[in-house]
């Protein structure tokens, strides 16, 4: 593993192997590396490329070098009264580099938006050695292409970030969650989407396996009493709820949001339009699947043991797209990671991935690339 | 009038009513416009000191014949400008003499409403406000709201990335848009994201919005609705100067209060609307200030005294609480009239559009100031607060020679200055034609090399909308485009250039 010190370093090392024709991984803290096919490129880490630029809380903008841990960004913007309204999560040694590159977002990401809608501006090397910068250090901007939603989520295939700016909020200074339990699939359903098509401000919503919903309530405590008065009544049609305390309720959104401790070797990831989300788990139990659905049923997690592609299918049969997010090394050498493209699209895609990466330096085998993009 | 276009090529001029045919074989009937005439209305936007008649203009009706049309002058090497309703304010769709202007106007159909998945699929012509008209007997809306939004479409929303007064707390276009059906040059059809939230694969989508109709035609936008906020109140706070409302817009945020809208004018500013609407404005202020909290009553109710507190301790001289909706409605009206209300104590006025970190604002009004008397044109601030959106209005004569150049180079100085502070060129308006030239201050040649390189990949040839965006088109094979794996070049029979 390759550990450049700073910038320079790291342009050296793309640039030579964009010249030698080898291929290079990036990565922060390796905390997803079973993500993907098996491969053999050289792994060069970011963590060395660390610590805080610039952070003023009033500004609610903070700039980041892509190695610092996850946590210590998270404790940073925490001691401040702000968060990072997209709530970031990942194991021990993610870096926020890592976690904005892998598109992560937790379960406020159905009301707040994910990284891309989070980072503002970012410095970056491309796949020919050469530093270029993007965006901005302002939270209103749309000078030049917005490249930094482009980065957000392109799990390092295009260039290697070195700075981040980043948009941070203020925290809410109180959350409630609220609970409804032994519903069924279909009434969990439309009960969360009941609940976030009200103005009651409901920021998450998640359903777990076994009829369970969790709302969340969030902001300033006059505002959220007043919600939590109020929801009972906006959801008399379909459930009676109740408070949780945060310590119940913790381990129950980290599920939701994470997939967490679901029984099975096999784990998939599937963002799918939130109406087909009870569909979905219904044909997928009857496999014998275990779930946890979040963004009020945008988010599907689904633990199997089987190492067929047959979640991916059942989630495309209902406009969805399925990741395939763990599963031992055969399966991953055999069923693409990522949910496939139309033609057209894929080979849009591979055409804006070589304008960052003319060589394919950071194209690893870890994603089905297209073979020739430039036959339209 | 110092920007430039490219010079029009000869020979597709010459072949005026050759592609006039072809286009009405594609679109028949009256969706073809050659007459010099009916040409007139085309040949501005929202940027009226740039004019120029396109050679001709077309109107589709169909994605089908979008596609025809763009790949049969893909085919031809003939360039096409697109254009939804034609309010930029930054000269994105200036129509070239040369060039075909793509009309998406017709495309006016909400297709499709889904309240529990809270999304609504629209064509490219439905204009910003009718997406929330569409929705809100249910009790939703389309948040980002710009001031055009009677007239702009979602289709050039999605091109500008356009903001409004409520992007502080629900975000610019690009946050609240899930797909689009896009046409690429060569007449691909092609879909980004959807119905769903995070699609697979690279975020083309958030590449394409806010691309300024450079990398494609939209034919179908995917929006996020949400519901409509319980209740709003506002608060009117007059400051003795910019410094202490400034200070003010500092505190509300760092106790975490994160307002609908947040608006600052200054005193020019003050004056002009208050004598063109006569709302109550006081004009004894060196600033005034809007702050807008939605949502529940009782945090509407919570906040707009938290607000009203940090307000006097940040020695506000007048404070003033909406008590209903007509007096919140009253303090909108002089801000929302404020550029016309500009309009009519000048013959002239030109927009500005930069964006500032917040704390240098005091710093910023003050060189513009310096800037004002250097350039003999008074200018007018209104101020997106919340997020540092500036747009100073500088106040110049056309029919005085001279003037326009002079309130273009004054413009552009400020724009140098949001760079120089820190900020950007444009916050919501654009790049087009307008800050073209102005972009090397913000953005080194490989980091505009970088961009280009992106357009590369969409449009190879630069038929869509030149002279936009980039102050200096490299031809793509000049960027490196071309993929060379392993030293070896693919298809070596082809000739390249």
């Amino acid at each position: 593993m390759l550990e450049p010190r700073d910038e320079s370093d790291l342009r050296e090392i793309i640039t030579d192997a964009a010249v030698g024709g080898k291929n290079l991984e990036l990565c922060g803290g390796a905390t997803r590396a079973g993500f993907g096919a098996p491969r053999e490129a050289e792994q060069v880490s970011l963590r060395a490329l660390a610590g805080v630029i610039d952070y003023d809380p009033a500004e609610l903008v903070l700039t980041v070098r892509p190695g610092t841990p996850l946590a210590e960004v998270q404790a940073l913007v925490e001691g401040e009264g702000q968060m990072l309204a997209f709530e970031p999560w990942g194991g021990e040694g993610a870096t926020i580099g890592g976690t904005v590159a892998a598109g992560v977002a937790g379960s406020r990401r159905v009301t707040a938006g994910s990284a891309r809608d989070h980072l503002l501006g970012l410095k970056a090397v491309s796949g020919s050695g050469t530093a270029f910068v993007a965006g901005a250090k302002v939270v209103k901007n749309v000078t030049g292409y917005d490249l930094p939603k482009i980065m957000a989520g392109s799990w390092g295939r295009l260039a290697a970030m070195t700075e981040l700016t980043l948009k941070v909020l203020p925290r809410p200074r109180e959350t409630v969650t609220l609970v409804a339990r032994g519903l069924s699939v279909e009434a969990a359903h439309a009960a969360m989407a009941c609940a976030l098509g009200s103005n009651a401000d409901v920021s998450a919503a998640a359903q777990l396996q076994g009829g369970e919903i969790l709302l969340r309530v969030a902001g300033f405590v006059p505002s959220v009493e007043a919600r939590c008065l109020a929801l009972p009544g906006l959801l008399a049609a379909h459930c009676p709820v109740d408070r949780l305390t945060a310590d119940d309720a913790a381990p129950l959104w980290w599920r939701a949001m994470t997939g967490g401790d679901l029984h099975g070797s096999v784990r998939w990831k599937i963002h799918l339009p939130p109406r087909h989300a009870a569909g979905l788990v219904r044909r997928l139990e009857a496999v014998g699947a275990n779930w946890a659905m979040d963004w009020g049923g945008g988010l599907v997690w689904i633990a199997v043991d089987r190492t067929d592609d047959l979640v991916r299918a059942e989630a495309a049969a209902l406009g969805g797209e399925a990741a395939l997010v763990a599963a031992p090394e055969e399966m991953r050498a055999r069923i693409p990671a990522m949910h496939p493209r139309a033609t057209g699209a894929a080979m849009l895609e591979d055409r804006v991935r070589r304008a960052f990466d003319p060589q394919g330096v950071f194209a690893t085998n870890r994603f089905e690339e297209v073979a020739d993009a430039d036959q339209l | 009038m110092t920007i430039a276009m490219p010079l029009p090529d000869a020979d597709t001029l010459e072949r005026r009513e050759e592609i006039a045919a072809a286009l009405r074989a594609i679109v028949p009937g009256e969706g073809v416009i050659t007459d010099a005439d009916a040409l007139r209305p085309w040949e501005s936007d929202g940027l009226t000191a740039y004019r120029q008649p396109p050679m001709l203009v077309v109107l589709p009706e169909t994605v089908e014949q979008v596609s025809a049309v763009l790949r049969w002058c893909h085919a031809e090497g003939v360039k096409v400008v697109p254009r939804g309703s034609g309010t930029s304010l930054s000269g994105g769709a200036l129509p070239l003499a040369d060039a075909v202007l793509l009309g998406m106007g017709k495309f006016k159909r909400v297709l499709d409403i889904d309240y529990e998945d809270r999304i609504a699929v629209v064509q490219p012509g439905v204009t910003n406000l009718a997406i929330t008209q569409a929705v809100e007997g249910r009790g939703f809306y389309y948040a980002p709201d710009p001031s055009s939004q009677i007239a702009c479409t979602i289709g050039g929303n999605v091109a500008e990335n356009s903001g409004g007064v409520h992007c502080l707390k629900y975000g610019l276009t690009t946050n609240n848009v899930l797909g689009v059906e896009l046409v690429l040059m060569n007449g691909e059809i092609v879909r980004l994201g959807g119905r769903h939230l995070d699609p697979v694969g690279l975020d083309l989508l958030g590449v394409v919005v806010g691309s300024e109709g450079l990398l494609g035609v939209v034919t179908e936008v995917t929006v996020r609705i949400l519901p409509k906020p319980e209740t709003a109140r506002a608060v009117l706070v007059g400051f003795p100067d910019a410094e202490r409302a400034g200070a003010c817009v500092a505190q509300v945020i760092a106790e975490g209060i994160i307002p609908a809208g947040m608006e600052m004018m200054d005193r020019p500013a003050i004056h002009a609307a208050e004598a063109f609407v006569k709302v109550g404005y006081p004009l004894d202020v060196g600033a005034l200030l809007i702050v807008e909290v939605d949502g529940p009553a009782a945090e509407c109710d919570h906040l707009i005294e938290e607000i009203a507190r940090i307000a006097n301790a940040n020695g506000a001289v007048t404070t003033r609480i909406s008590r209903d909706e007509t007096e919140r409605a009253a303090f909108w009206a002089g801000r929302k009239a404020a550029f016309p209300a500009v309009g009519r104590i000048s013959p002239d006025y030109y927009c500005m559009d930069g964006t500032i970190p917040r704390r240098r604002l005091p710093e910023v009004l003050r060189r513009m100031e310096e800037l004002s008397r250097q350039y003999g044109l008074g200018v007018a601030n209104v101020f997106h607060a919340g997020d540092g959106n500036l747009h100073p209005l500088i106040l110049y004569d056309a029919n005085v020679p001279g003037e326009l150049d002079k309130a273009e180079a004054f413009g552009n100085d400020i724009l140098r200055l949001c760079v120089e502070v820190g900020g950007v060129l444009t916050g919501e308006h654009g790049v087009g034609i307008e800050k073209r030239d102005l972009m090397p201050e913000m953005f080194s040649e490989e980091d505009l090399k970088q961009q280009q390189r992106v357009k590369c990949a969409f449009d190879p040839d630069l038929l869509l909308n030149p002279g936009k965006v980039f102050p200096v088109l490299h031809r793509c094979a000049e960027l490196g485009r071309m993929h060379v794996h392993h030293g070896v070049v693919p298809h070596p029979e082809l000739p390249r250039f």
